[in-house]
């Protein structure tokens, strides 16, 4: 099966974003870390568990009408380091991409420690430090390595 | 110094650290000479947590460089009660003072804090978080007992929920100290702090009992096994027992062992020990004032 096959498995889109080589699975954690949920009026196509050949299986998302910020997709690397994103207009990719681990995120994450100040009412956004293998919380130390994508904050 | 708040012992350098203090050490050689350094500033007390020696030690030290305190007293008695955020308090008061000192019960608590002030905000203990002025005067204290390099230290109880713990234990990685930390598996230090030590290339050994590492200690500090951390009674009688020091536990000591505690001490140090030239606690605390005065001079001094 051809590339190009394998797009048209998710239909091509006009112009936008098209997240490629996310780690199977996490497709919808991808959607959450951007803070895509369909109420912007975004369309959003998703292939989950597409057979790949770096990865055994990959997820694909695509953004139809909006191009992706390099911080938004630095923020991706949290949980889809080996992602690849394509901007697309009038359907060619005209730029082409992969992740950068940012130094740190803010608003994304929320924080595993309960007894953290950013999980009482405080107007205060939730900041982790990058590190090399995991995240830190700025405010009271907590790392986080295993299961990123579960501390995804909610809106 | 280079910060204007003072949030966790992470910030601190070397530099840092000796510079607060030899300027305690210039208090306590001529406290008279500091006691109009800062007439007419004002230090605003934020104590969110019950505190006697902490908040009175700033209380006496802003009072001896000539100057005095707000303070917003206990939580029941202020707005906190009627539901007022953190960062509405402190932007309040940062109205009335000069600098601010917080202890608060969560931990980041300071850090989010200090995000809201523009005059320098202390950070005064933040749940089991750190509590960087203690260390300051821990450290004064190892300086005068046992000097701060070439030093081997045993720090024993509640590793995981002890504030005193984390910020000394970081703060000594500026220093050529082996550290030694005695506890229970269940209370050992948190993940943050064993990253940060290790980032920093300390020399770190862990231990479940005393007796083996003992003989080679320069200093002991004893900090307190929380009874409100175990939710089975007979659990925390079992393994507080084992991590109390009287006479006979330090038999084995080097004669020269210095014998530290943050305190309140409950029964961690058995009162027979107080009387020994390795009990160093009540000097700890008193120490308190001159590090303090030492630091909010620093902290004042670019505005006087």
């Amino acid at each position: 099966m051809s590339d190009t096959d394998k797009q048209l498995r998710v239909s091509k889109i006009e112009n936008g974003t098209v997240i490629d080589h996310v780690r199977g699975g996490q497709a919808l954690n991808v959607l959450a870390i951007l803070g895509i949920d369909g109420s912007g009026g975004e369309q959003v196509a998703i292939g989950m568990n597409v057979p790949s050949g770096t990865l055994a299986t990959k997820d694909i998302v695509k953004v139809e009408g909006r191009e992706l910020s390099q911080d938004e997709v630095d923020v991706l690397s949290l949980i889809a380091p080996d992602a690849t994103i394509n901007i697309v207009r009038d359907y060619e990719v005209v730029e082409k991409h992969r992740v950068d681990r940012p130094e740190s995120v803010t608003g994304v994450l929320s924080c595993p420690n309960r007894n953290c100040i950013t999980n009482v009412d405080e107007p205060v956004e939730t900041r982790f430090a990058v590190l090399r293998d995991g995240v830190r919380c700025e405010f009271c130390g907590t790392i986080v390595r295993e299961d990123i994508a579960s501390h995804i904050a909610d809106d | 110094m280079r910060h204007d708040h003072l949030l966790t012992a992470n910030q601190l350098t070397r530099g840092d650290i000796e510079l607060v203090l030899d300027r305690a050490a210039e208090v306590d050689a001529n406290p008279a000479s500091f006691g109009k350094r800062h007439a007419g500033k004002l230090l605003g007390l934020c104590f969110f947590e019950p505190s006697t020696r902490t908040k009175m030690s700033f209380e006496a030290a802003m009072k001896r460089l000539g100057g005095d305190v707000v303070d917003m007293g206990s939580v029941d008695s202020s707005s906190v009660k009627k539901g007022e955020s953190l960062a509405d308090t402190v932007r309040v008061v940062e109205g009335y003072a000069d600098a601010l000192v917080l202890r608060h019960p969560l931990m980041g608590a300071a850090k989010m804090a200090s995000e809201f002030v523009d005059v320098p905000l202390v950070n005064a203990g933040d749940g089991a978080g750190h509590h960087p002025t203690q260390t300051l005067l821990d450290l004064y204290t190892i300086r005068e007992n046992a000097g701060l390099d070439d030093l081997s230290i045993g720090i024993m109880g509640d590793l995981k929920y002890g504030r005193t713990v984390h910020s000394l234990a970081t703060a000594l990685t500026n220093f050529d100290a082996s550290q030694h930390f005695v506890s229970p598996e269940s209370l050992e230090l948190p993940r943050s702090v064993r990253y940060d030590l290790h980032e920093a290339g300390a020399t770190v050994r862990e231990h479940t009992d005393l007796e083996t590492v003992l003989p080679q200690l320069d200093v002991l500090y004893v900090t307190r096994i929380q009874r409100e951390r175990f939710p089975d009674e007979n659990e925390y009688h079992r393994i507080a027992g084992e991590y109390q020091i009287d006479a006979e536990t330090l038999e084995d000591a080097k004669d020269d062992l210095t014998v530290m505690h943050p305190l309140p001490r409950v029964d961690e140090i058995a009162p027979e020990i107080d009387d020994t030239d390795h009990a160093r606690y009540f000097e700890q605390a008193h120490n308190g004032v001159p590090v303090r005065m030492a630091l909010l001079d620093l902290l004042l001094e670019g505005d006087s």
